[in-house]
Formats: structure tokens, C-alpha cells, sequence
């Protein structure tokens, strides 16, 4: 259990949680929840958007029944965390571009945040991309050396990677590909995937993903793989 | 430990009667970050079949109201890859083991029962059920028969006692697990999951690329409930009840019902701890109950 700081609307369907939390997290992983019995039967994966001095903040879109029980939940109130879950994102070694695509954006910030923390000679660049109406864009803002925004179009035509970056992708499938494909071969790509879950450890079996290397979980084997891994065919 | 929650399964003793449900559980590993495996009656592997599976493709997983469909496809590594790399890790825990085996006909299932022959495995669950794939023998299990022949002939040649994971989705069931008991069968688990289908009307199309999938979760409880009745009052070997149990009260209920051990499936991926916490609700309820072993009140409705 956890006790809920904040939990607010910060654009329509988009809601951002803070969270009481102590212990290690890593920028990429995720935490099940849950504030319900048995209906909706399964926890919730959500990524870290942030973590800093105790507060686990967490940025999601309402998509169904959980995540609208979720957005209700008012401050001092109580939510069932399990994590950290998931492998997280590497240590970057070189400068950082992250392409984020809708609430993709959410695992990013926190990735952005702790690279420029241990690398603050280090370039990040960020892409973000919209369908409608954007979001948290000021808080990559004020840490990113540089910040595209794209609304209503396609991220990946403006998306140009430099030699010395590694690039981090989160979002729709279809851009995670294509973020892949306009990217030099010599950049590595890492991106976080997303799958049906029901347990987040890695017993169910159900969020199997196939990649060059046989079947692996988003949970547990990820949700952070290399693009070539998975976009493999 | 009390003795009060130690059941015998036939010649098998049991510390209590909770074992995580094969499928639900890995090999065990995921949960021994939560508790001590020691803890548990015993444990489930998940189903393994001769040859090596890569499970079925697109979605595997979909809610219903307090119910979860899968279409997992029986993935695994297959017999001579869990007795490499799992058997040595589960052998050395002071729990009961049981190994889960599906087949895809007669050959498989049987050359995979002679592999396990090798390993001293407590109990085999025959699986006879698995309604996501061929391989998961659900044909074996549909009639008293086919799940008879099949018994027989793995009971035959198999060296440790042998439990039938019987599915709800075909003839009665209690008649299935009379022809089981016919066949040598130590044992009976039920109930496997439940077939169902899930439609996305939004896009028009079936949600499953397998088109039906397993209901399983609290939903399907009153069924697995009054099955493990039927198959109680029809059989003289001993139940391993399953079937959307998530506390100690319907582990009670089952055990009521008739059940010497119950497993614990769904409910795992919702809480982890779910087995141990209804090991420890058993405990207090034959404490304020006053019984000295949780078999007296078994089979008394």
C-alpha cells in the first residue's frame, strides 16, 4: 500500500499520480496497481514517470475501467503497488535522443532526467509527438537541450540522429518501427514495449513477445529491449 | 508449524493443502521473491510437453468481469530442458512437487511420462484439459473413454503415481473422473479452465488467434465448486480442487465440498502472496474452529 499525494488531470484522459515510495528505481521499469477487488480482476502495469525524494510520480492515459477507478483516487488515499518490475533502460554511454509518442512520453521524462544527472556534459535531445493535444512538453523543456514537438503529424519525418547518439523510444508500435528504420544502422535504438500483462513477473506467460532470440516477456525480459531484437523481421 | 493444515494425498504428505496451479506459477522462481517456497503443500510446474513450445501467437490475455481468459498455448521448454535446468532447483525444495504433462497424441504423452520416469517427481497432473492448443490433449479429456484409454496407458508405464486434470468442457465430468478412477488414476485435479470466446466489436474481429480461449478467476468458482462436488461424491480417490479460489473461505469451500488439496491459480497473478495468506487463514480458522487437522471438516456438506 501506498499513500497518494496528488492525482490530477493535467490534459484530457491524461492523469498524473505522486506516490509516497522509498527503495531503488530504475528509469524504464513499472509498477502494477491496483485500488480495486475483483473487477477488474488484474493490477494495472504503469511506467515511472519520476522519481525523486520519496515521490513515485506516475503519468497515464484512461483507457478502461482500472485506469478510470485509478483517476479518481484522491490525495491521502491509499493505492496497492507492486515493483519495481522490468529491466529498465541501460546506462547510456554518448549523448541521448528519446523519441516519446503519446503517453509513450511518460517513461522517458525519468530516463532524460537521470541521464542528465550523471552526465551533465551529456546532449539529450527529445522528440514528442501527439495526435491532438500535448502534454508535460514543459517539464522535458527544462531539462532537455533541445525539444521537438509534433502535433497531429508524424514525429519520425522530423527525426534526424547523430552519430554520437543512442535513441530511446517509447510509443504506438508503428512509431517505435518506424523510429527504428529512419535511424543509421550504427545507433543503437532501445525500445519499451507493450503487452496484455496479467502478473508482471514473469509466471503468466501472457505478455510473451516474440524476438530474434526465441520467445521473451515484456515483463520481465523487458519492456526495454535493442529495436533489432524485436523488430527483428 | 502446526500439523493442524497436514493432508495426506493418498501416500503423499502434504504440510498443508495449498499448491500453486500449474501455469500460474512457472517453475517457481518468479514467486520465491515474495516467499519461501517451503511454505507451500506443494507446487505445480507449468505444463510441459515433450518438445519444446512457443505457445500461441497475438493476445494471450483478456479481462472479463472477475474473470481472465488465456490463450497461452501450453508455451514451455519442454521435458529434457525442465529436468536440465528446473528439476535440480525444485527437487532440492522441502515441498511436494508435481509435474504438469500435456501431449499431443498417445507417443508424446507417453514417451514424456517415461522421460519424468528418470526424476523423482511426487506426483505427476496428467493434463487432459488445456483448451488452447492440440498439444494440450483438451480431446483426451472430453469423454470418460478417450480420458480411460489414455490413463491406463500412462499409469502403466509411468514410476510415480499419476493425478488427471479433468476440463469442464466435456461430458460430465464426474463420469470422466469414474473412468479415470477405473484406469489407476491416485488422483483427480479440477477444474482446468473454462472454454469461452472474447469478440473486439470495435474492430470486428475474434480477440483470440486461437478464436476460443480459458475463462479462469473468481468468476468460474461456483462452477469449479459444484463440479469438485459431483466428482467428490463419484470418486474414492483423492480432489485437488481448483477453480477461481482467492481466499481461505473458498479454499474451505472446496474442502467442504469434498477436496483433499486445493491450488491456487489466477489469484496468483493478482497477489502473490495469495497462497500463503490463505495457508495462514486455514491456520486461524482450525484454531478458532477447534480442530486438530482441517480433514475433519472435509467432504461435510
Amino acid at each position: 500500500m501506498a499513500i497518494i499525494q496528488s492525482n490530477e488531470f493535467v490534459s484530457p484522459g491524461i492523469c498524473k499520480m505522486t506516490v509516497a515510495f522509498t527503495g531503488a528505481v530504475l528509469p524504464g521499469q513499472f509498477f502494477m496497481l491496483r485500488a480495486w477487488d475483483k473487477d477488474p480482476l488484474l493490477s494495472r502495469p504503469i511506467s515511472v514517470h519520476d522519481y525523486e525524494d520519496g515521490k513515485l510520480t506516475f503519468l497515464y492515459q484512461v483507457v478502461g475501467k482500472g485506469t478510470e477507478i485509478l483517476s479518481c483516487l484522491k490525495a491521502q488515499s491509499e493505492v496497492t503497488l507492486q515493483g519495481p518490475l522490468g529491466n529498465g533502460f541501460p546506462q547510456i554511454v554518448g549523448d541521448l535522443c528519446v523519441v516519446g509518442g503519446g503517453i509513450g512520453i511518460a517513461p522517458l521524462y525519468y530516463l532524460m532526467k537521470d541521464y542528465k544527472k550523471k552526465n551533465p556534459h551529456g546532449n539529450c535531445r527529445v522528440y514528442l509527438g501527439f495526435r491532438d493535444s500535448s502534454y508535460c512538453v514543459e517539464s522535458f523543456n527544462a531539462i532537455a537541450d533541445e525539444v521537438n514537438l509534433n502535433i497531429g503529424g508524424i514525429i519520425t519525418d522530423q527525426l534526424k540522429v547523430a552519430a554520437s547518439e543512442v535513441v530511446v523510444t517509447c510509443g504506438p508500435e508503428v512509431m517505435m518501427k518506424s523510429v527504428a528504420k529512419v535511424t543509421p544502422a550504427e545507433n543503437q535504438v532501445y525500445v519499451s514495449m507493450e503487452a496484455h500483462m496479467a502478473c508482471g513477473i514473469g509466471a503468466c506467460l501472457g505478455c510473451t513477445c516474440a524476438t530474434k532470440y526465441g520467445n521473451k516477456k515484456v515483463c520481465q525480459d523487458g519492456p526495454v529491449f535493442l529495436s533489432g531484437e524485436v523488430f527483428y523481421v | 508449524m502446526s500439523k493442524q493444515l497436514e493432508t495426506k494425498f493418498n501416500e503423499i504428505l502434504f504440510k498443508n493443502p495449498v499448491v500453486p496451479a500449474s501455469g500460474t506459477f512457472g517453475f517457481g522462481r518468479e514467486y520465491e521473491a515474495y516467499y519461501d517456497l517451503e511454505k507451500l503443500g506443494g507446487l505445480c510446474s507449468k505444463g510441459l510437453t515433450l518438445a519444446p513450445q512457443s505457445g500461441n501467437t497475438g493476445i494471450r490475455l483478456w479481462e472479463t468481469p472477475a474473470g481472465l481468459m488465456n490463450s497461452i498455448g501450453l508455451e514451455n521448454p519442454g521435458i529434457d530442458a525442465f529436468i536440465e535446468n528446473e528439476w535440480p532447483h525444485l527437487k532440492s525444495l522441502d515441498t511436494v512437487t508435481i509435474v504438469n504433462v500435456g501431449g499431443k497424441d498417445e507417443e508424446s504423452y507417453l514417451k514424456a511420462i517415461e522421460k519424468l520416469n528418470a526424476i523423482d517427481v511426487k506426483l505427476i497432473e496428467l493434463n487432459i484439459s488445456c483448451p488452447n492448443v492440440k498439444a494440450g490433449g483438451m480431446a483426451y479429456g472430453m469423454t470418460a473413454e478417450t480420458a480411460g484409454d489414455i490413463t491406463k496407458k500412462v499409469v502403466a508405464i509411468s514410476n510415480h503415481p499419476v493425478m488427471v486434470k479433468l476440463s469442464p468442457n466435456g461430458d460430465s465430468v464426474a463420469e470422466i473422473a469414474v473412468a479415470c478412477e477405473a484406469s489407476g488414476a491416485q488422483g483427480i485435479s479440477l477444474i482446468n479452465t473454462i472454454q469461452g470466446m472474447a469478440i473486439d466489436y470495435k474492430k470486428k474481429v475474434v480477440v483470440f488467434d486461437n478464436l476460443y480461449a480459458g475463462l479462469s478467476g473468481p468468476a468460474v468458482k461456483p462452477i469449479a465448486l459444484r463440479m469438485t462436488h459431483q466428482v467428490c461424491q463419484a470418486v474414492n480417490i483423492p480432489i485437488m480442487a481448483m477453480g477461481g479460489i482467492s481466499t481461505w473461505e473458498d479454499a474451505l469451500e472446496f474442502i467442504m465440498a469434498g477436496a483433499t488439496c486445493i491450488q491456487i491459480g489466477t489469484m496468483n497473478f493478482i497477489n502473490p502472496l495469495a497462497p500463503i495468506e490463505i495457508i495462514e487463514g486455514l491456520e486461524v480458522y482450525c484454531e478458532k474452529e477447534g480442530l486438530s487437522n482441517i480433514s475433519e471438516i472435509r467432504g461435510i456438506v
